[in-house]
């Protein structure tokens, strides 16, 4: 085992780990702290990938920014755990058993896709993940799905501020 | 030297730049603490600590002391493990930011030419960013934690104040990137060595508004919300007391040394000592010259921040907001249109 092996476990593990707390956590405080964890940890993988840019702007859109909006949410409603209305067991199994299925069919598409089908990852290769040639691809080759995606987000926003204003 | 294919030399000698930086941070926070008290002391006409060791010195080791040897208390309600993470989180972000920060040129050590930077990453002012964003976790994790409404509400001012001035932080920093070419703060130092004016030439505004910014972010006077003592009673740590309360205190101006050390390097030239040219001396001697260069730099940036703090009054809740989303952010997008049509036309 080389040393990129042992960290793509060490981190997948992190990252699995962290997400079953993300689930099992109790408080919901712990959860979003869980889920900054996760963010770290494929943040880690896409370093592996040597995509250092998109790396870096997972940790400051997702974790610095939309997850201290979740966490000023959570903390605003200061949720007790007796006063909130607990769902029947036969709910949560039949819950948990439609999720699963859920999950086992995406793997199983995803597994099938003939665009994966004998491609090897690049590990520590691979330029596409760096700034320059990203921001020639979005400027290039993508430039009008990346226009519309801005305006989009411009609407968005403009609708925020309409309705805070209401 | 090479198992599981790694450079252990390589290794070996990042460790040894990370402690030494870390502790020099850690020992110039110690003074920055007393130069506080004494800029303070001396702008409000009074001597300032002046009883332990000549001149007073040794004050910050007498308060440090007092600070450890206090008693530590938990409260009952209070959220025990993340309680104790809060303070951890406030100084751990706080200190990453030096890891990319180049502190000087190269030297040769016992012949291996060892660069002044723990790394240089091409993204290296993103990363700067990123861990801005998560210094905010430190404040609002023992704000939460300490079960107290007066550090909840300040846990909260502090998360909305740094979210909005990141946005007029990061429009500033795109203005320079676009003259610059370059993400690395090595380049972007470099730039300033080999070329003729430093980067505060091309970007005054762009300087202004990113002094102001960090000023925020690094929640000094006058945009101490978070501790308005007044509203507050002391903001997100009132619960905590001894080495806690320490931490967070330090993590403080940890943050002003590292926003003043990027500062430094990205508007005003890094380590480049000017009208002086390096190559008239030694390589080894030339790069503690950019060493010492750039301490200066950072302490006479560290000398504004206190000379603001204590010159200036807190503003109000409201017109902290203003100035962040009417004011910082249009310059900021004006700024940022003059440099690219400046660009357009030069091309």
């Amino acid at each position: 085992m080389n040393t990129l092996e042992i960290l793509f476990y060490a981190l997948s593990a992190f990252a699995v780990v962290s997400a079953v707390m993300v689930l099992v956590s109790k408080n919901p405080i712990h959860s979003v702290l869980c889920l900054i964890l996760v963010f770290f940890a494929i943040s880690g993988h896409y370093i592996l990938l040597n995509a250092q840019f998109l790396a870096i702007v997972n940790i400051i859109v997702y974790a610095g920014a939309i997850m201290v909006l979740f966490l000023f949410v959570i903390m605003l409603m200061n949720i007790k755990l007796d006063s909130e209305p607990q769902k029947k067991m036969i709910i949560k199994f039949i819950g948990v058993l439609s999720g699963g299925s859920l999950l086992t069919l995406l793997v199983a598409l995803v597994k099938q896709t003939s665009q994966l089908q004998g491609k090897q990852v690049l590990m520590k290769e691979g330029t596409i993940g760096l700034i320059h040639p990203l921001g020639k691809a979005l400027f290039t080759d993508y430039v009008l799905p990346f226009e519309i995606s801005s305006v989009l987000f411009l609407s968005a926003m403009v609708g925020a501020v309409i309705i805070g204003k209401k | 030297m090479t198992i599981l294919a790694l450079d252990w030399g390589f290794i070996i000698e990042k460790l040894i730049m990370i402690a030494i930086v870390v502790f020099a941070s850690l020992g110039i926070a110690l003074y920055t603490t007393f130069g506080e008290r004494k800029v303070a002391a001396i702008l409000q006409d009074r001597p300032g600590p002046s009883r332990a060791g000549p001149f007073g010195l040794l004050q910050p080791l007498a308060d440090g002391l007092k600070l450890i040897m206090k008693e530590e208390i938990i409260p009952n309600a209070a959220s025990k493990w993340l309680f104790i993470l809060g303070p951890g989180l406030a100084m751990t972000a706080s200190l990453m930011t030096c890891a990319v920060i180049p502190w000087g040129s190269a030297i040769d050590v016992f012949g291996r030419h060892v660069e002044l930077q723990i790394a240089d990453v091409n993204i290296g002012i993103l990363y700067v960013f990123a861990v801005v964003s998560m210094g905010v976790y430190g404040i609002m994790i023992g704000g939460w934690a300490s079960n107290n409404k007066f550090s909840l509400m300040s846990a909260l001012r502090a998360a909305s104040q740094a979210i909005s001035y990141e946005l007029a932080m990061g429009l500033a920093l795109i203005a320079l990137l676009m003259t610059t070419g370059s993400l690395s703060l090595k380049t972007i130092v470099e730039q300033q060595v080999q070329g003729h004016w430093w980067n505060i030439v091309y970007q005054p505004l762009g300087f202004l508004i990113f002094f102001i910014t960090a000023m925020a972010e690094c929640n000094r006077t006058p945009f101490d919300l978070p501790e308005a003592e007044n509203e507050l009673n002391f903001g997100y740590h009132q619960e905590y007391s001894s080495m806690k309360l320490g931490f967070y205190l330090f993590a403080e101006y940890i943050n002003m040394i590292m926003s003043s050390a990027i500062m430094a390097s990205m508007y005003f030239g890094g380590y480049d000592l000017p009208f002086f040219n390096e190559a008239s001396v030694a390589p080894n001697i030339a790069a503690m010259i950019g060493v010492g260069t750039l301490l200066i730099k950072i302490v006479l940036f560290i000398f504004l921040f206190m000379w603001i703090r204590w010159t200036i009054p807190r503003f109000r809740y409201d017109q902290l907001m203003g100035l962040g989303w009417k004011t910082l952010i249009p310059l900021a997008l004006f700024n940022m249109l003059v440099t690219g049509a400046v660009i357009l036309a030069k091309l």
